[in-house]
């Protein structure tokens, strides 16, 4: 792989021996994958930060690193943590592992990074431009910007988007390459898509279709941020979705060849194939709203639909802090709370110790909540439209 | 994959290794239930696999086990996937990729040169095969 002359630097030593070693780690990866050269990041995303997901040897590793110094290059966020900074106690996370998640938190800090901790970082002041290089590695945050915004981005792990973080600079190869971004399915939708949670049950089906394809979807109309967001989310957690194109709305659509790929057809059975499936629960004990992390947007429309009503169950609507701030601000959060829930902030149910908090069933509005809940926290879920789970709750 | 030298007695599974939820990183011991090697330690052994499997944090163990002193004293796969390629290097363990492993068995004694990629096998010390 073709290095400049700094990079040979690092890899010398010459910045010190963190760089050292996390620069080799690129020049691997990049080997690994064929790369030619690196290239310059504009922003980094780093996953594992949840003490629950990391443990002990993540947080030694972290604390190592910022012991020795280091310090990153570009500007990098975080995924989200275990529990709400400012909330936790008043929810109940356990005092141990709130110790150990500060801990992790303020490693960062020192090496750092933003601790914005969400896996919306478009929705919280990070919003790339199309034709960026990043190194980002919440897989449905790489999703939306390859796919959304048109920046680049491979599905980093956390050691090789920390890396990115420190040295600057990522390889050069997959979806970094204009001709590794051309579908190579034809997604065909037919009938009606209602709301976010149908384009993510709709998208957990395709990402178990496709795998590591790129679909080109036709047939869908009126698909917004909340609504790309929750398609890409579900298919890269069923499968290993890193970019899709939605006719007519995604920004590279336009530009690919979709003569002679392979079809599928899907409409409304699919959706209620994933709803059913996924669901293996019958009455939550808890609604977590916001997998991905909601938007402003998804905020106002929940607290419309408890306007002058009661949640009995406890009631989450998870979120990055920026968001949760604007809608302190503009009295939502106010609304939400008057009807019992809770904006929580920092953090989400899948990477949260619910399984120490008493949850048996949780109801989700996401596909990708939905997979990851049974396995990772140990409670049964319910996967089902917003409202449908609302009314559920509400008195 | 990673340069250093090491020679010690290898420790071989057949299957995909991984190290998240899968070894111990205070002990060294897999933990994998059903795993060819649970209850086995990989500490100061020649550490035989084909690939890595499983969540990144998998690197941070690795890194882990050598913090601890229970770390293998090298790696051997037929590919080092990203998962393994970061832990070794963040740990800085001597590993070898693209090695044929029928030849390895449990109980050689192995000398691993990654500088030069080579693994030989100095001593057969692992059971008859089928026995």
């Amino acid at each position: 792989m073709y290095l400049t002359r700094d990079q040979e630097r690092m890899l010398e030593g010459e910045e010190g021996e963190v760089v050292e070693r996390m620069f080799r780690l690129l020049v691997r990866l990049g080997e690994l994958y064929g790369a030619d050269r690196m290239i310059p990041v504009s922003s980094c995303q780093v996953s594992g930060v949840s003490y629950k997901s990391v443990g002990e040897p993540g947080l030694e590793f972290l604390e190592d690193l910022a012991g020795k110094g280091a310090r990153v290059k570009v500007r990098t966020t975080l995924n989200p943590a275990g529990l709400d900074r400012e909330g936790w106690r008043e929810m109940g996370f356990p005092e141990d592992f709130a110790e150990k998640q500060f801990r992790i938190l303020e490693a960062f800090r020192r090496l750092g990074a933003e601790l914005t901790a969400t896996c919306t970082p478009y929705l919280a002041g990070v919003v790339p431009s199309r034709g960026e290089h990043l190194a980002w590695s919440e897989s449905s945050a790489v999703s939306f910007s390859n796919s959304v915004l048109g920046a680049r981005t491979n599905r980093e792990g956390g050691p090789s988007a920390l890396a990115a973080a420190l040295c600057g600079v990522t390889p050069r190869y997959g979806l970094h390459l204009e001709e590794n971004r051309r579908p190579t399915l034809l997604v065909e939708v037919e009938g009606e898509l209602r709301g976010p949670s149908d384009f993510s049950a709709l998208g957990y089906w395709v990402g178990k279709e496709a795998g590591g394809e790129i679909p080109y979807f036709r047939g869908i109309r009126g698909a917004g941020t909340e609504e790309l967001k929750a398609l890409g989310a579900a298919m890269a957690a069923s499968g290993a979705v890193a970019l899709f194109h939605v006719e007519g709305i995604t920004p590279e659509a336009g530009e690919v060849e979709t003569e002679g790929l392979e079809r599928v057809r899907v409409g409304r059975r699919e959706v209620e194939d994933s709803y059913e499936s996924l669901t293996t629960g019958e009455e939550p004990d808890l609604v977590v709203l916001g997998c991905p992390h909601a938007s402003l947007g998804e905020l106002s429309r929940t607290a419309s639909l408890l306007r002058g009503r009661r949640v009995k169950k406890p009631l989450w609507i998870c979120t990055s802090r920026r968001v949760k701030e604007e809608a302190s601000l503009s009295g939502l959060r106010g609304e939400v709370e008057g009807a019992g829930g809770r904006i929580v902030a920092d953090t989400c149910a899948v990477v949260s110790p619910l399984e120490r908090m008493g949850f048996e069933t949780v109801g989700v509005d996401s596909a990708k909540a939905a997979h990851y809940l049974p396995g990772l926290c140990g409670v049964r879920v319910v996967f089902a439209p917003p409202e449908r789970l609302l009314e559920g709750i509400l008195g | 994959m990673n340069p250093g030298k090491a020679r010690g007695e290898a420790l071989v599974s057949r299957s995909p290794l991984s190290f998240y939820g899968g070894v111990d990183p205070k002990t060294g011991v897999v933990v994998e239930r059903g795993h060819e090697l649970q209850g086995k330690s990989v500490a100061g052994k020649i550490l035989v696999f084909p690939r890595g499997k499983g969540s990144t944090v998998g690197s941070y163990v690795i890194y882990a086990l050598k913090k601890n002193g229970v770390a293998p004293l090298a790696v051997v796969n037929e590919e080092t996937e990203p998962i393994v390629a970061a832990g070794v290097i963040l740990a800085d363990i001597p590993c070898v990729d693209g090695v044929d492993l029928s030849q390895l068995e449990t109980g050689d004694l192995v000398e691993v040169d990654a500088d030069r990629g080579r693994v030989e096998v100095l001593r057969k010390g692992g059971k008859p095969q089928g026995f």
